[in-house]
C-alpha cells in the first residue's frame, strides 16, 4: 500500500507560509545529502500534520503542523532549500 | 472565519460520550507519518534504559511468555475520530516496569522508523498502560503498530506509539515528535488538549 | 502579462459553482468562479476546504483541469473523481451544487507544471484522473505550444475515459498524439488491454534522446512504476517530472 503523495501537494499550505512556491525548490537532505526537487519527497498527509520525508533515505525533511492559534514549520531535515531568483 | 459548504456533514457520526470536539467511527483510519516497517517479532526487541543508563530487554519470546491482559478501551485521535470499545492484547507495563528500578518521573517511548513520544511516567503504571500485541482478536497488524505498539489509551492516540521499541525513563521531561511541532505534551482528550498550550 | 509571478501569500478565498459537467459515472467537471483569479500554469493545483456546520473541516488538492488566459476571466475548472468511501470527493461529484460557494486555496505548485515557452516535445503520461493536469497542458499547448506534445492515458475501461470529445479534438491536432491504453476492458478494435509497459513506453513515447520533458501523473503506485519504467529505458530523471496523488486525506 502506499500512504504518501509527493511534495507537490504540500504547496497549498506551504504558500500560507512563503511568498515565492517552495515545491520547486533543490532541497538538501540532511540525512543522505541526496539533493532533489523538494515536489519529488515524499509526503504523508493522513497524520497529525504534514510530513515530507526524503525519497532517498526517509529522513523527516520537513513538518507543519496548523494549530488554531499558531503554525509550526520544522526544517531541520533540510541543509538548505535553493531557489531561484526570478 | 471561513464560510459553510452546504450539505457537507463528513465522513462521521456523532456521539454523547465522546469527548470535546471528537468524533465517533467505527472504522479503524490508518495514519502514518512515514513508511510502514515490517519488524520480524525475530528481530523485535524491546528495551527499558533508566536514568541511569541501565537497560532491561525483553525479546519476542520473553515479552510473550508474560502475563498478558485482554483490554476493552476507547481510543481517541487527535484527528477527531474516536473509536469506541476497542479491544487488545497485551502485558501491562506494570508487569514489564516491576523489576525495573527507576526514580523517574518521565519516560519517552521509541518506536522503530524513529518516531518518539513522551509520558509521564506514572501514566504508564497503574494499569493504565501496555504493550499490545493482539487487536480484535488477531494478531496486530503492522499499519496498526504490530509486531508491538504502546497503548495508553486514556491519552490521545498518538501518545500510543506504533512499532514500539523501547522507553527511555529520565528526571526531565523531553518532548517527542509531535509535541515538538505543536501538539500538547500531556494530551488529555477529555480536556480537549489537542495544542501546546491548550 | 506574467501575473501568476507576483509574489504573494496565499490564504482561503471563497468560489461560487457557475456550472458542472458530468465526465463519467464518478467523475465531474467543477466549473469555478474566482473573483480576482490570478491565473494559473497548466498543470497547478488548488486546495479545497469544506466546513461542516458544526466547523468540522476536511480538505484535498485537485488539479486545475483548464488553462487559462484573458479570455476566461474569473472562471476556471477543477475534475473530480469520487474516491470510494471518500469524505471530499463525493462531496464534491455528488452534493455540490451550482450556485454554491467553495472555499479554495490557489493556484499552487510550481514544479508540475508547463509552459509554452519551454524547448522540447512535451510527454504526458496519466493513470485514471492524474490526466487532468494535462488536459490544462494540452489545452494550453493548443493555443501556444509549438513543440510536439504526446498524451499516453491509462484507463481502467472505455466507460472512464474522461473529456472524450476534448481528446478527439486534440488528437486531430498534427502536432498532439493521443494514446488510451486500457488495463481491464479495451473497446471493440483495441486488442490490448494491460497496464503500460516498457515496450508501451518504447513504442509511443519520445525517445530520451528526443529531448521531451515527461510529465507523469496518477496514483501513486503508478506515478512509481512509469517513473521507473521511463529511467530504465534511458530517460534522464531531471526531466521526468511525477505528481502523485491518491485516496489519503489531507491535514484535518
Amino acid at each position: 500500500m502506499s500512504d504518501y503523495l509527493d511534495g507537490n501537494a504540500a504547496a497549498g499550505a506551504l504558500s500560507e507560509l512563503f511568498a515565492v512556491d517552495l515545491t520547486a525548490a533543490i532541497a538538501q537532505c540532511n540525512g543522505c545529502g541526496q539533493t532533489t526537487v523538494f515536489a519529488e519527497s515524499r509526503l504523508y498527509v493522513d497524520a497529525p500534520g504534514m510530513i515530507a520525508r526524503c525519497a532517498g533515505c526517509d529522513t523527516v525533511l520537513l513538518r507543519v503542523v496548523t494549530t488554531p492559534t499558531n503554525t509550526y514549520l520544522d526544517l531541520r531535515g533540510l541543509t538548505y532549500l535553493r531557489i531561484p531568483n526570478s | 472565519m471561513g464560510i459553510v459548504s452546504p450539505g457537507f456533514t463528513g465522513r462521521r457520526g456523532g456521539g454523547t460520550d465522546l469527548p470535546p470536539g471528537q468524533y465517533l467511527t467505527h472504522e479503524f483510519p490508518v495514519l502514518s507519518a512515514g513508511p510502514t516497517p515490517h519488524i520480524l517479532t525475530d528481530h523485535w526487541e524491546f528495551t527499558v534504559t533508566t536514568e541511569t543508563g541501565e537497560k532491561y530487554k525483553w525479546d519476542w519470546a520473553a515479552l510473550t511468555a508474560l502475563p498478558a491482559e485482554e483490554i476493552t478501551k476507547d481510543i481517541h485521535c487527535v484527528t477527531r475520530w474516536s473509536k469506541l470499545q476497542t479491544t487488545w492484547k497485551g502485558v501491562s507495563l506494570d508487569t514489564l516496569l516491576a523489576d525495573v528500578e527507576t526514580g523517574a518521573d518521565f519516560a519517552m517511548a521509541h518506536s522503530y522508523g524513529g518516531y518518539t513520544t513522551n509520558v509521564p511516567l506514572e501514566d504508564l503504571l497503574d494499569g493504565q498502560s501496555w504493550i499490545a500485541y493482539e487487536y480484535d482478536g488477531e494478531p496486530l497488524h503492522p499499519e496498526h503498530g504490530g509486531p508491538a505498539r504502546l497503548l495508553v489509551p486514556h491519552l490521545y492516540f498518538w501518545k500510543s506509539a506504533k512499532w514500539v521499541r523501547g522507553l527511555v525513563l529520565s528526571d526531565t521531561e523531553d518532548l517527542g515528535f509531535w509535541e515538538t511541532a505543536g501538539y500538547h505534551e500531556y494530551g488529555d482528550p477529555w480536556k480537549e488538549q489537542r495544542y501546546a498550550g491548550d | 502579462m506574467e501575473r501568476t509571478a507576483i509574489r504573494r501569500r496565499l490564504t482561503w478565498q471563497v468560489a461560487t459553482v457557475a456550472d458542472v459537467r458530468r465526465e463519467t459515472e464518478t467523475a465531474r467537471t467543477i466549473v469555478l468562479d474566482v473573483p480576482d483569479w490570478p491565473g494559473h500554469l497548466a498543470g497547478q493545483h488548488l486546495d479545497v476546504r469544506l466546513t461542516a456546520d458544526d466547523g468540522y473541516r476536511a480538505s484535498r488538492s485537485y488539479s486545475i483541469a483548464s488553462a487559462w488566459d484573458d479570455s476566461h476571466g474569473s472562471t476556471i475548472e477543477l475534475t473530480v473523481e469520487q474516491v470510494p468511501d471518500g469524505e471530499v470527493s463525493p462531496y464534491l461529484v455528488e452534493v455540490l451544487k451550482v450556485g454554491d460557494p467553495l472555499e479554495i486555496r490557489g493556484p499552487v505548485g510550481g514544479w508540475f507544471v508547463w509552459k509554452p515557452e519551454q524547448e522540447g516535445p512535451v510527454q504526458l503520461i496519466g493513470g485514471g484522473s492524474g490526466v487532468v493536469p494535462m488536459r490544462a497542458m494540452l489545452r494550453a499547448h493548443a493555443v501556444a505550444g509549438t513543440t510536439p506534445a504526446r498524451l499516453l492515458y491509462s484507463v481502467r475501461r472505455p466507460e472512464s475515459v474522461i473529456y472524450v470529445s476534448d481528446l478527439k479534438e486534440l488528437a486531430a491536432s498534427d502536432d498532439v498524439d493521443v494514446r488510451l491504453v486500457y488495463t481491464r476492458e479495451a473497446p471493440a478494435g483495441e486488442p490490448r488491454v494491460g497496464r503500460i509497459d516498457a515496450e508501451l513506453i518504447e513504442q509511443y513515447a519520445f525517445k530520451p534522446e528526443d529531448g521531451a520533458t515527461t510529465y507523469v501523473c496518477g496514483p501513486t503506485p503508478f506515478v512509481e512504476t512509469v517513473a521507473d519504467l521511463l529511467v530504465a529505458a534511458g530517460h534522464d530523471p531531471a526531466r521526468v517530472r511525477t505528481e502523485r496523488f491518491g485516496p489519503t486525506g489531507g491535514p484535518r
